[in-house]
């Protein structure tokens, strides 16, 4: 008898473990090539280092140190002075794919996903083989931690190739080494460029970098001012797709629809709660684990049709316009810089705040594209520039009545660098490589007032500067012109030369005004 | 010649005292632009209105003009008192020079000079050639005529092929001599070899007379002067297209530029002779078109619309005949009749039928 075909194709079908499909996928993470990856695993070991210490409301001082082992192969050291990690959780959090803290929460962190560093650590295994080395030491009177991991990626569950204490003279933190198979290159999109842009919204972060060639870098914190703890918030209404809804519910402790609305939303209270139940026909004493599907499709609805206060946007953690303002003039060789931090604002029931700053004149090329720095929570966006809703604010503003030159759909040009930031519980990211920040209408609305209040004051700038030098040219043209004058009037009219010349100087010295007030009076008056 | 100099010296001394009393040094100048240029319809001629504006030393927009003037105004009082005459490139290069700390030159280009001198005349009121400032020769002319100037006497039948050339400054011409029908003055040098290796003006009793381009004020004050002193009719002779009208309107009504000079340069009384459109039919011209461009379309368009041509009908169908063929042609396009067939059959036939435009 026959084997019915559905049974043979049956063998072969099996679970696809998440490990593996990022084996297969790297590029979704960020791995696309040897370059980027690079910068890719400093930026996962960075992000994490920054927002633990942050956490831990600790000054960071992150260290990292790339080191060229042969060709195409190199060592990466990250070196935090954050609070450590409790022994049980360190194989978990660095050898297991989407393990994290902060997916399940609403706060604004630099990680989302708990991808980041695992990925990482996949990729090393993936191209070397090496396990990652982690370092960890939660207090003076703790050991240090040491172990060796890779990830069993069939299964993606940490595999412990080694571990033991060790002496470690640091009083706590964590150090990370990666060997993978990557290129280091300066300039545009390199490690390098990603650390200064970094320390210019994390002013208050110090960093030391050591890079292949052993040229050492330290950005050293301008302000010993830790930015404000961000707070979790629940969910709003507004932002909840229907499949995070159903699981909310499934997994719901509150025992009937009324209080779930209550407890597990934000700005919703019970005359909320009712008005949003009473539309979807449900009985607010209904349990939650019994809803179906039908009348999930039907709260959707009910709360698009119901009227919900926005949610709190005390949550955001702006970096505020005084220390962008700083972080710029740390890292950017200008003459003049502007700051501007936005009221919160939402989408999609999404709290988020805009900022940005610019950094106008100094050493910077006047005839090239400005430079565009991007960045969502606090986190530097290298990548995929023109796809990000950055560069689409950026080239939707007007830039010409701000004293620079632009043609259509085109970056500015002239001696700038424009920096955008985007602070938000939930960055709308386009890819899980987090490149470029989605096309939000309400986001981009937010940027280019932001665009445009930082633009008026560098208008303002740039034509008082214009203004002057017109004026020192025109004092100039006179002084040049007058000994000419002199000169021809004198053999004219046989009176001396001298003379004249120095009536003439007299009266462009008393008169700057004078020159003013005849330019005035003579305006609209021309000779052929 | 020491009223021209005192006139200058009159000029420069205004502005010292403007200066040592601490008031804006200014020039006050008659507008010459086109806004200011009106047709008087008694006399038929381009003149200036009376707008008057003031360049002033301490405007940006004014400085370097102010300084051209004062500067072109030097060079002149000196030319006058050493007695010597120069061109106005010489005066270009008199000038000519780079200001001390500066890019800048006084002037870049010779037409600046030359508008300065230009605003000079109408400051001083005397003209350029006064003002010991002449433009290059260009023209020449022959005919049964003598001449005496500067104490030479000239036979301008006896100059040889090229005729006696025609020189920047004609005021102190005197005629001892005119023995003429009529005056043909042409654009083009070669048609007026042509015309002159065939004795035309023997044979004719005329006097021939031509510049390359444009007509020069010599040329046009001499012109002026044959027919004021000497009654003589004056034919133009110039190619079918926009530009040979101009010449034509230029010599009888003025231009723009020289608007100021109105009194001593037009010739209300010439006559335009050819080449006509009807000519081109006649003539069977038409295989030696040239194609007109935009450019031409566009100063054909302007020119129909000058007031002096606006509501005059023969030239207004000459200029629709012109724009409906779209092409010009040149006055040696009469060459393919043969060689000789502009002395021998085109101008005696045109003169004798007083086949001519108004």
């Amino acid at each position: 008898m026959a084997i019915p075909i559905a049974e043979e194709l049956a063998k072969k079908q099996r679970e696809i473990s998440v490990a593996e499909f990022f084996e297969r996928n790297k590029h979704l993470l960020g791995f696309d090539n040897k370059r980027k990856a690079l910068l890719t695993v400093i930026k996962e070991a960075v992000d994490n280092s920054l927002d633990a210490c942050e956490e831990a409301k600790i000054l960071p001082e992150v260290k990292v140190e790339i080191i060229e082992m042969s060709e195409e192969r190199f060592r990466i050291i990250v070196e935090d002075n954050g609070p450590g990690i409790v022994k049980k959780q360190i194989p978990n959090i660095f050898a297991q794919l989407l393990y994290g803290s902060k997916f399940h929460t609403m706060k604004q962190s630099r990680g989302q996903q708990g991808i980041g560093i695992s990925a990482a650590v996949l990729y090393a295994q993936l191209t070397t083989g090496r396990p990652v080395k982690i370092v960890s030491k939660i207090s003076p009177d703790h050991p240090a931690h040491y172990y060796e991991l890779h990830i069993d990626t069939t299964n993606n569950k940490p595999e412990i190739m080694k571990e033991g204490d060790i002496p470690w003279k640091k009083d706590k933190g964590t150090k990370v080494e990666l060997d993978i198979e990557a290129t280091y290159q300066k300039g545009d999109q390199s490690v390098d460029q990603y650390l200064k842009a970094t320390a210019i919204v994390n002013p208050h972060a110090t960093i030391i970098y050591t890079n292949p060639k052993a040229e050492q870098l330290v950005l050293t914190r301008a302000t010993d001012k830790l930015p404000k703890e961000a707070v979790a918030i629940k969910p709003h209404p507004y932002g909840v797709e229907l499949g995070i809804m159903l699981k909310m519910l499934r997994n719901s402790d509150s025992r009937t629809m009324q209080s779930f609305f209550c407890n597990e939303f934000s700005r919703v209270g019970p005359q909320t709660a009712k008005e949003i139940l009473d539309k979807a026909k449900i009985s607010p004493q209904q349990k939650p684990g019994e809803i179906v599907l039908a009348q999930v499709e039907m709260i959707m609805k009910a709360i698009r049709d119901t009227k919900i206060i926005a949610p709190p946007t005390d949550c955001i953690v702006p970096i505020g316009k005084e220390l962008l303002e700083k972080g710029l003039k740390k890292e950017v060789n200008a003459e003049f810089y502007v700051t501007v931090s936005r009221s919160p604002e939402v989408y999609r029931g999404i709290p988020f705040v805009v900022e940005a700053g610019l950094a106008y004149g100094g050493e910077q090329p006047g005839d090239e594209s400005v430079k565009l720095l991007r960045f969502a929570n606090r986190v530097p966006l290298l990548y995929q520039q023109s796809s990000c809703a950055c560069f689409k604010s950026v080239i939707q503003t007007n830039w010409k009545p701000y004293g620079l030159q632009q043609s259509q759909s085109a970056l500015p040009v002239g001696p700038l660098t424009l920096a955008v930031h985007l602070a938000s519980v939930w960055p709308p990211f386009t890819s899980e490589a987090k490149e470029a920040l989605a096309h939000y209408p309400e986001i981009i609305k937010e940027m280019k007032l932001a665009l445009q209040e930082a633009g008026r004051q560098l208008g303002i700038y740039v034509n008082k500067r214009k203004k002057a030098k017109e004026e020192q040219e025109r004092v100039s043209i006179f002084e040049n012109y007058i000994p000419e004058v002199a000169s021809a009037l004198s053999r004219i009219t046989g009176k001396s030369k001298d003379s004249i010349n120095a009536s003439m100087k007299r009266m462009l010295a008393k008169s700057k005004e004078f020159i003013e007030q005849n330019q005035v009076r003579l305006q609209g008056e021309k000779d052929d | 010649m020491t009223k021209q100099k005192d006139k200058i010296k009159e000029f420069g001394d205004e502005i010292v005292t403007s200066v040592e009393k601490g008031k804006q040094p200014k020039i006050h100048i008659p507008v010459r632009a086109l806004s200011n240029i009106v047709f008087n319809q008694k006399t038929k001629t381009l003149e200036l209105g009376n707008k008057m504006a003031d360049r002033y030393f301490f405007n940006v927009a004014h400085a370097k003009k102010f300084l051209q003037t004062v500067e072109v105004a030097a060079v002149s009082r000196e030319l006058i008192e050493t007695g010597k005459h120069a061109s106005l490139r010489d005066v270009f290069y008199m000038v000519k020079r780079t200001i001390p700390n500066t890019s800048t030159n006084i002037v870049d280009d010779q037409t600046e000079s030359d508008k300065s001198m230009e605003d000079l005349e109408l400051i001083t009121s005397f003209s350029r050639e006064q003002l010991h400032v002449n433009a290059n020769k260009n023209g020449s002319v022959a005919g049964s005529v003598v001449i005496e100037d500067k104490g030479d006497v000239i036979d301008w039948s006896k100059m040889g092929s090229g005729g006696w050339s025609i020189p920047s400054n004609v005021e102190e011409i005197t005629f001892k001599k005119v023995h003429a029908r009529y005056v043909l003055y042409m654009e083009k040098a070669a048609v007026w070899e042509r015309l002159h290796e065939d004795k035309y003006w023997n044979k004719h009793d005329c006097i021939i007379m031509s510049s390359q381009g444009q007509t020069t004020r010599g040329i046009r004050r001499l012109l002026q002067r044959l027919s004021q002193e000497h009654s003589l009719p004056i034919f133009v002779l110039a190619d079918f297209d926009p530009y040979g009208v101009y010449i034509y309107s230029v010599i009888k009504y003025g231009s723009i530029n020289l608007a100021h000079m109105s009194g001593r340069m037009t010739i209300p009384s010439v006559r335009f002779l050819g080449i006509t459109a009807d000519d081109i039919i006649k003539y069977d011209l038409k295989k030696h078109f040239i194609k007109m461009k935009d450019i031409d379309f566009d100063r054909l368009k302007q020119i129909s619309e000058y007031d002096w041509f606006k509501n005059n009908k023969p030239w207004q169908r000459q200029f629709k005949m012109m724009k409906d063929f779209g092409a010009k042609a040149e006055i040696q396009a009469l060459s393919s009749r043969g060689i000789s067939f502009i002395s021998e059959k085109y101008l005696p036939d045109k003169i004798k039928a007083n086949d001519v435009l108004d």
